[in-house]
């Protein structure tokens, strides 16, 4: 069982990812006392390998491995519970979206199904200044070998005149592309996510 | 009433195709001047954000800068997700150590000051109960209706800067006008999955499967919502989430500005009620029968 692991909080501390993420999120994790607000509230605990509370202590314990490696990152919904109801006024879902960001970067990212339905909808954005819906699905389906997803919505979506084949672009679906290629080439030189530049959209998915 | 940029977003386009038709309706009915952003480009959405806040304020804040462009002063979204990054996008700009990268990657300004508001602010706040009540043509009284929000219309308070954040009321307050009955509902802020019915059935499932199970405990006919997302889960979704829940749930799931505009007395073709997969019937069934009543009347001599 992964969670019965012991690990030495003393060998594996990190203290600049405590920094990195104090930076990023603009929070200060330390104000932490577990009081357990945030996983009282949180819908997706039943889902996560770690319950939020935890991950908070985690990144106090500068344990960056955990932490960007868990799934409880990419399971959270941002409903915004656990962040309206700290006592602390800690922005803990801001935090859970930095530590997301933070573990694409580095390549940890542990459900990758999560992250290729992302990178797709981001593409298709790029391609056409908006989301095709209708595109989108069908890549993923390929792309995580899930070819039968949501199948059967398709007969009720094209009765209701929902499914539209040609994808809208808009005119300035240049400027779109150019958008995210210059956030690209401005990621090089933000360093505060990430201290490696693995794992760019273009490279990963180009 | 002044002109309001419209910023519907992709959702609009497709699969809520039926809240742009009846925001739209509703909006004339009401006075509004709806000025569609011109050649808006998608907000990135969830993706966006899990990419990088600042990828996410791009590309909402061209959409910003075009709006500010046109002059206006106010841009509505009915969607929580396109609102949640208008609003990230602004809270960019406004940083001091952010603006220039943002102004590198959009290479436009956001000229003036625009609010971004949702379309349940606009009706509870520019509009107003007051207004809207005695507008009511085709009252819903008799009906069981609950007011379900997500998470993201009044999250985070201090972003959201609208009702409360625990226990919002205005969507409550807004179907009340129709006449009908609107029971308190403990899980109107509990989330409904988000944008994991592709991803994640099993949350979803779970979910929104607690959301239609508290609704019809409440004896309720339908759901109100105000975010596409909320509606496709519970509504194109609920035949996965009655799968996964061993459930036989059949509630139809509206649009706020669905609703009010049946109440107007709109024509349901106009507010795309055929567009929604659980058959709105239960509610229409007086305005059918009110119907024949007029035209009957007004046949007879």
């Amino acid at each position: 069982m992964e969670r019965m692991k012991t690990l030495s909080i003393q060998k594996s501390r990190d203290v600049d990812f405590i920094r990195r993420v104090e930076e990023a999120s603009e929070q200060n994790v330390s104000k932490c006392y577990q009081c357990g607000n945030c996983i009282a509230s949180c819908a997706y605990t039943f889902v996560y390998d770690y319950p939020v509370n935890q991950i908070m202590r985690f990144i106090q314990l500068g344990q960056k491995d955990v932490v960007l490696k868990s799934r409880s990152i990419w399971l959270c919904g941002s409903c915004q519970a656990c962040t309206t109801r700290c006592p602390v006024e800690l922005d803990v879902a801001r935090i859970m979206e930095t530590l997301r960001i933070m573990s694409r970067r580095e390549g940890a990212v542990s459900e990758p199904d999560i992250r290729t339905f992302y990178d797709e909808f981001l593409r298709s954005v790029k391609t056409f200044g908006r989301v095709f819906e209708t595109g989108l699905l069908p890549v993923y389906n390929l792309k995580a070998r899930k070819p039968f997803t949501d199948l059967d919505l398709a007969p009720r979506l094209l009765m209701k005149g929902k499914l539209t084949f040609i994808p809208h672009k808009i005119k300035g679906r240049k400027k779109i592309a150019e958008i995210f290629e210059r956030f690209n080439v401005y990621r090089l030189h933000s360093s505060v996510l990430s201290n490696t530049q693995t794992d760019i959209y273009e490279e990963k998915t180009g | 009433m002044k002109r309001i940029a419209y910023y519907k977003g992709c959702s609009l386009e497709g699969l809520a195709a039926e809240y742009d038709l009846s925001t739209r309706a509703l909006c004339e009915a009401l006075g509004i001047e709806l000025v569609e952003i011109p050649d808006w480009n998608c907000c990135g959405s969830t993706p966006a954000h899990s990419y990088d806040p600042l990828l996410s304020a791009a590309l909402a804040g061209r959409n910003l800068a075009i709006a500010a462009r046109q002059g206006c002063e106010v841009v509505m979204t009915p969607c929580p997700g396109c609102l949640k990054s208008l609003k990230g996008a602004q809270e960019i700009y406004e940083h001091p150590k952010e603006r220039k990268a943002f102004l590198e990657l959009v290479g436009m300004e956001i000229g003036g000051r625009i609010k971004a508001v949702s379309l349940l602010q606009l009706l509870y706040e520019e509009v107003g109960v007051e207004v809207l009540q005695k507008l009511i043509r085709r009252p819903l009284t008799g009906h069981v209706i609950v007011a379900y929000y997500g998470c993201l219309l009044t999250r985070p308070a201090q972003i959201a800067l609208f009702d409360d954040p625990e226990n919002p009321i205005s969507m409550d307050r807004l179907i009340q006008t129709t006449g009908a009955t609107v029971p308190d509902f403990p899980y109107k802020t509990e989330c409904c999955g988000a944008t994991y019915g592709v991803t994640r059935k099993d949350i979803v499932g779970k979910l929104s499967g607690r959301i239609l199970d508290m609704a019809s405990r409440l004896g309720a006919e339908a759901i109100v919502v105000a975010c596409p997302l909320c509606q496709q889960n519970l509504d194109l979704r609920q035949d996965q989430v009655n799968r996964y829940c061993k459930s036989t749930f059949n509630l139809s799931v509206l649009y706020i500005s669905q609703v009010i505009g049946l109440a107007l007395g709109l024509d349901q073709k106009v507010l795309g009620m055929d567009k929604l997969f659980v058959n709105p019937d239960c509610l229409l069934q007086d305005f059918e029968r009110a119907g024949n009543q007029e035209s009957h009347i007004s046949q007879s001599p």
